[in-house]
């Protein structure tokens, strides 16, 4: 069984800082981490690893700093990993997004299972994952917290907006997976060392895999963000009381009840 | 599995420097740092004597991060409110292999780590190693979980003075709290104009000071300070036991050893950037382990190869020195044919060839006569209140240093024999 | 047809339409919240509005949809789209969309709704606004869809100015539901669109519904008192109730307290759950992720209760205490009920001057 898990590199959450020049995400020099999300699917895939035998191929696309979390994601336990790395991606939208990997992940081919992340903590759409699966014409499970393999069907437990749900398909197929429905496991020594020896990232540009320069980029994607508003909230009083638990609520109670929040 | 022909545990300046010497001797080796990178974890008070350096890299010096070099020496004594200092200042301190230098521990040990991968070992970091991996009680590698092991024909426990895999390896009990003390460094920062203005200091040039005395509160142990490029290190090495006896925390101590007024003259205006706590070894020879065991050589702090002897503090030195000394007996074993304890035992012999365990065993009662809670306590305040006679001038008549002496040995409350005995014995040791 | 290719001339695309969820029976909260705002970018663009319900025996339904502001309703009736299906409902679409070429496209952002557009677009080759709280008309007629960004610090204006239909999902309980008018009168068009067994290529194994608690509902609540993963275990969320009984609010948690299998899913507060705009939103042992404040920075006051000073979001409080939960919330609940029964004895409750 070949398991695909798309993973992106985001900013670090704490660390998200728009640049008030340009109104963009701040990328260079602020820490960076597997988006959450694709590691609760990483993990899924590395637990199905666990239990089956099973080969886990990492995927991103994005610039070649993205190394660092494909390296993580192979310290972790994934056997190898693909970095789609071309400058004519720079700008792309969730559809050209969704196009390029699913042509990269023809390209890997072999594939039973394809597992994404629900969304991104930058992008935050999670409409890469279904995006693949349309291309690809594949079976789709999203929102999914839980996935078995079971006589050679994938079932999945889904968490839909009013009860959770358990779905079956048959493989190859995609599921996009719940941000901590799990616990990502720590890198080895042994998945360290693989690293270091070299040879688990590989690089594809556009060209080795036949993507069509003319469907990605900025140019070619659907949406542009024709601009951003920093959002103002309205001002708060920031009364913070500490110290003596007893005080301070005395003291809190009394502000609400002066403020008329709250009823004596 | 993954194999390698040795691994070193721990990328301190001892594990580097075995690193760095099987790499050159054609062992493939795999360097295991906890820390996300070298130093990170480690802390020291701030000096390295740099001769060993020189027997692993003679060219050190071109790109050693080094601080300051070492051009003067203090030793402080305190009580409450007084201090008298001894300073020697000399051109020929710091020439050559006496050479001694200030260094930040982030710094220095990534520099030595990279020196070891330059020589081609694999430097793996955020690792912890939890345990060895034995058979019939010969070490066969290092096992992080029991699905993550790495196989070595020999490995090399570095981890510091608080490893657990020389216990794994059967080569020591667990410590006790009388072979510690406990460490604590604050690192402060002052422009390195001020300091040098401060210290009377050139550009490249560094001051050392020990403080004993009421720097520890009395209890057993003593301060250091050490002038960086542009920060200060101020920190206390205190006996644990004591600590734990008096029901005292470090970091009083500390806090109170810093608003000392021969203390704050020196880092006055500057601002505490990093605080850091660490375990030191403290008997020094009195608490080695074995050295090796099938498969298996320890250097370092997690040797116990640390001289304390009240006015010289090396660690790193011997770090070093006996790293190198755990490279060549690997190698003399692998010439013998195999890894058994038998053909390791030749670390003894490359150990004494750098003094090691020759100086080791010299000082080795000096952490016994460190004991002695009058050094810390009674003759300090002797020594103030003799100073404080002889400098006094108040026109009630001013004595001769012969009788403030006297005056003052009578008047304490150490018997004369006693007072004789301390002195003797200290001499021997120190 | 277009799919992928830039346009030239979209003049031919007309029209603004809603994907309809139904949910027991009626309508899902959000589609009819969608009915309202599409109803306002319909007149905008001088076009009609038109609900899509693929189902069936879902006539009624559609019916009942007119109601809220359609101006017609197309129903696609087949067994295989009785429920939610990922390939067949967006077959569905995307055969609708080529037949009928609309100028926009609105889905709830519903787990369905996202699951849905997601594949769609991709299909369609077209752009797809996520989670879009706000929407305008710019001067060339585009549609602006609006929505968070950067983890919601900020809001981005997303155009699709060369690509057919502009698609976008919309943000639970950002707009409101218009009233329900039964009299108004639509068009129910019933269109069919080939589907065939293969196409039901994933299998409902188990449903387990949620269940959603009697009691106040936090999006109806004056005051929400929500609790997050530094409660540490499920059975402190019962002294959240407590202080919540005592102030007649209801109890709402954190993503992390959810996912920890603390509380309901249906209590959780956030981008991925619900938005609450209470008149007081009191956190306790919640950090402040941007995530979790998408749900509650609109709350009219906030209250934060957490040991640590440095937790976010005491950054938008309007009341704090920094401290151990354990002590504040007894305390805050003995004081409260003191106050009720006019201060323990010899002990006024409060300092003179606030009574
Ligand atoms: C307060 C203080 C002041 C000092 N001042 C001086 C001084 O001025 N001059 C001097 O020469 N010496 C000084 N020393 C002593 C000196 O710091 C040590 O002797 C020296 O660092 C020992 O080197 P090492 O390589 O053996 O151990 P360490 O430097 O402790 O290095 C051990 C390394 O191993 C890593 N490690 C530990 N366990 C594991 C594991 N299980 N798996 C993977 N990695 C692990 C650690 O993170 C660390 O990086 C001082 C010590 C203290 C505490
Ligand atoms: C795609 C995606 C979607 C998400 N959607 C949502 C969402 O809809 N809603 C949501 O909430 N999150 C969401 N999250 C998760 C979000 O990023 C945070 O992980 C989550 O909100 C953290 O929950 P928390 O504040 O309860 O836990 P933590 O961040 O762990 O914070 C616990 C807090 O409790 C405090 N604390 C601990 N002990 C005590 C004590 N004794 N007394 C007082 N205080 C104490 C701590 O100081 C800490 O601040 C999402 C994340 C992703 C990636
Ligand atoms: N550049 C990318 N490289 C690899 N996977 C991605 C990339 N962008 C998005 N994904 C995957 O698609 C999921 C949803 O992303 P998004 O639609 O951007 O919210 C993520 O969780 C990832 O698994």
């Amino acid at each position: 069984m070949r398991i695909i898990v798309c993973i992106k590199q985001v900013p670090k959450a704490q660390e998200l800082q728009v640049d008030p020049v340009t109104q963009t995400l701040k990328r260079v020099g602020v820490p960076s981490e597997i988006n959450p999300p694709d590691a609760n699917a990483l993990e899924i895939a590395l637990t199905l690893k666990d239990r089956h035998p099973a080969e886990v191929v990492v995927l991103s696309m994005g610039p070649t700093s993205f190394d660092e979390s494909l390296e993580r994601a192979v310290a972790m336990g994934a056997d190898r990993s693909v970095l789609l790395t071309d400058r004519i991606l720079g700008g792309s939208d969730t559809v050209p997004t969704a196009y390029a990997l699913s042509e990269t992940i023809q390209k890997i081919g072999g594939y039973d299972l394809i597992l994404t992340g629900e969304e991104t903590t930058d992008a935050s759409t999670g409409h890469v994952g279904p995006g693949i699966a349309g291309h690809l014409d594949l079976p789709q499970i999203t929102y999914v917290s839980e996935v078995r393999i079971v006589d050679n069907t994938v079932r999945a437990r889904r968490t839909a907006e009013d009860g959770t749900e358990w779905w079956q398909t048959n493989m190859p197929s995609l599921c996009t997976v719940n941000f901590g429905c799990n616990k990502p496991r720590s890198p080895t020594l042994t998945g360290k060392i693989r690293v270091k020896r070299g040879g688990v990232i590989v690089h594809w540009s556009c060209a080795d895999v036949g993507i069509d320069p003319k469907k990605v980029g900025l140019l070619n994607s659907p949406t542009i963000v024709a601009k951003v508003d920093t959002i103002r909230l309205p001002p708060r009083a920031g009364r913070i009381f500490s110290g003596d638990a007893k005080e301070s609520v005395r003291a809190l109670l009394d502000a609400l009840i002066r403020d008329r929040v709250v009823a004596p | 599995m993954e194999r390698f022909d040795a691994i070193v545990v721990g990328a301190g300046p001892a594990g580097s420097s075995a690193a760095l010497t099987l790499a050159r001797k054609g062992f493939s080796t795999l360097l295991v740092e906890r820390g996300r990178s070298p130093g990170v974890k480690g802390m020291f008070g701030g000096r390295i004597y740099s001769w060993a350096l020189q027997d692993l890299l003679p060219d050190w010096a071109k790109d050693c991060p080094v601080e300051r070099y070492v051009v003067r020496e203090n030793m402080v004594f305190l009580t409450e409110d007084a201090s008298l200092g001894i300073s020697f200042d000399s051109t020929k301190l710091g020439q050559g292999r006496a050479a001694s230098f200030t260094a930040v521990r982030a710094k220095f040990d990534g520099w030595l780590a990279k020196k070891a991968q330059d020589a081609g070992a694999t430097l793996v970091t955020g690792i912890r190693v939890d345990d060895l991996w034995k058979e019939d009680g010969h070490v066969r590698g290092v096992m992080v979980a029991p699905n993550d092991r790495v196989g070595a024909d020999v490995v090399v426990i570095a981890e510091g003075a608080t490893s657990i895999l020389t216990r794994a390896a059967g080569l020591k009990a667990d410590l006790e709290p009388r072979e510690v003390s406990v460490g604590v460094k604050e690192t402060i920062e002052l422009p390195a104009e001020t300091i040098q203005e401060r210290f009377g200091l050139g550009e490249k040039e560094g001051a050392a000071f020990v403080f004993a005395g009421q720097s520890s509160l009395g209890l057993r142990g003593g301060g250091f300070l050490y002038t960086n490029q542009s920060t200060i290190s101020l920190g206390l090495v205190v006996s644990s036991e004591d600590l734990s006896r008096k029901k005292v925390e470090i970091q009083e101590v500390q806090n109170r050893f810093r608003l000392h007024p021969a203390v704050q003259r020196w880092i006055r205006g500057g601002k505490v950037v990093e605080y850091s706590a660490h375990l030191v070894p403290e008997l020094g020879a009195g608490m080695m382990p074995r050295l090796w065991g099938d498969g298996v050589l320890v250097a370092g702090d997690a040797a116990g190869f640390l001289i304390n002897n009240g006015y010289t503090f090396r660690g790193v030195d011997l770090a070093i020195a006996s790293g190198i000394a755990a490279g060549e007996a690997a190698n003399a074993a692998r010439s013998a044919g195999s890894m058994r304890a038998a053909n390791l035992a030749a670390y003894d012999r490359f150990l004494r060839a750098s003094n090691v365990l020759t100086d080791l065993e010299r000082f080795r009662r000096a952490p016994l006569y460190m004991k002695n809670e009058r050094l810390f306590d009674v003759y300090p305040r002797m020594l103030m209140e003799i100073a404080e006679r002889l400098y006094t001038v108040d026109g009630s008549g001013q004595q001769r240093l012969v009788d403030a002496v006297l005056e003052q040995a009578a008047s304490a409350d150490v018997p004369k024999l006693k007072m004789l005995l301390d002195l003797l014995q200290g001499a021997r040791s120190m | 047809m277009t799919d992928g290719h830039v346009l030239e001339d979209k003049s031919h695309f007309r029209g603004v339409w809603v994907f309809l969820e139904g949910r027991a029976g009626g309508l899902r909260d959000v589609s009819t919240q969608l009915i309202g705002e599409g109803r306002r970018l319909a007149d905008l663009r001088g076009t009609p509005l038109t609900g899509i319900l693929p189902g069936h025996g879902v006539d009624a339904l559609a019916e009942r949809a007119i109601g809220f502001g359609l101006d017609r309703v197309i129903v696609v009736d087949d067994p295989m789209l009785e429920i939610y299906r990922s390939r067949p409902y967006a077959q569905v679409m995307a055969q609708l969309v080529r037949r009928q070429k609309p100028e926009i496209v609105l889905f709830g952002a519903s787990k369905n709704g996202r699951d849905l557009g997601g594949r769609l677009h991709a299909i369609l080759e077209t752009g797809l606004a996520a989670d879009c709280v706000k929407f305008d008309i710019d001067a060339d007629g585009n549609l602006d869809m609006i929505r968070p960004s950067f983890g919601g610090k900020s809001l981005a204006h997303i155009l699709c100015k060369k690509h057919r239909p502009q698609m976008a999902s919309v943000r639970r309980n950002v707009f409101v539901a218009p009233p329900h008018n039964p009299d108004r009168r639509g068009e129910i068009v019933h269109e069919r669109v080939e589907l065939s067994p293969q196409d039901l290529d994933a299998k409902l194994l188990e449903f387990d519904e949620f269940t959603k608690e009697g009691g106040l509902r936090p999006e109806e609540a004056d005051i929400v008192v929500s609790g997050g993963y530094g409660l540490g275990d499920p059975k402190n969320f019962q002294l959240l109730q407590d202080l919540a009984d005592r102030l007649g609010g209801a109890i709402a948690a954190s993503r992390k307290a959810v996912d920890s299998g603390w509380v309901p899913k249906t209590l959780q507060v956030g981008q991925t759950g619900m938005t609450v705009r209470p008149k007081l939103y009191i956190a306790v042992g919640i950090s402040g992720a941007v995530q979790h404040l998408a749900g509650m920075q609109e709350s009219d006051k906030i209250l934060v209760i957490n040991i640590d000073p440095k937790a976010p979001l005491f950054e938008i409080a309007d009341y704090g205490i920094v401290g151990d939960l354990f002590e504040v919330l007894p305390e805050m609940i003995r004081q409260l009920d003191a106050l009720k029964g006019g201060g323990v004895a010899g002990q006024p409750a409060l300092p003179a001057e606030a009574r």
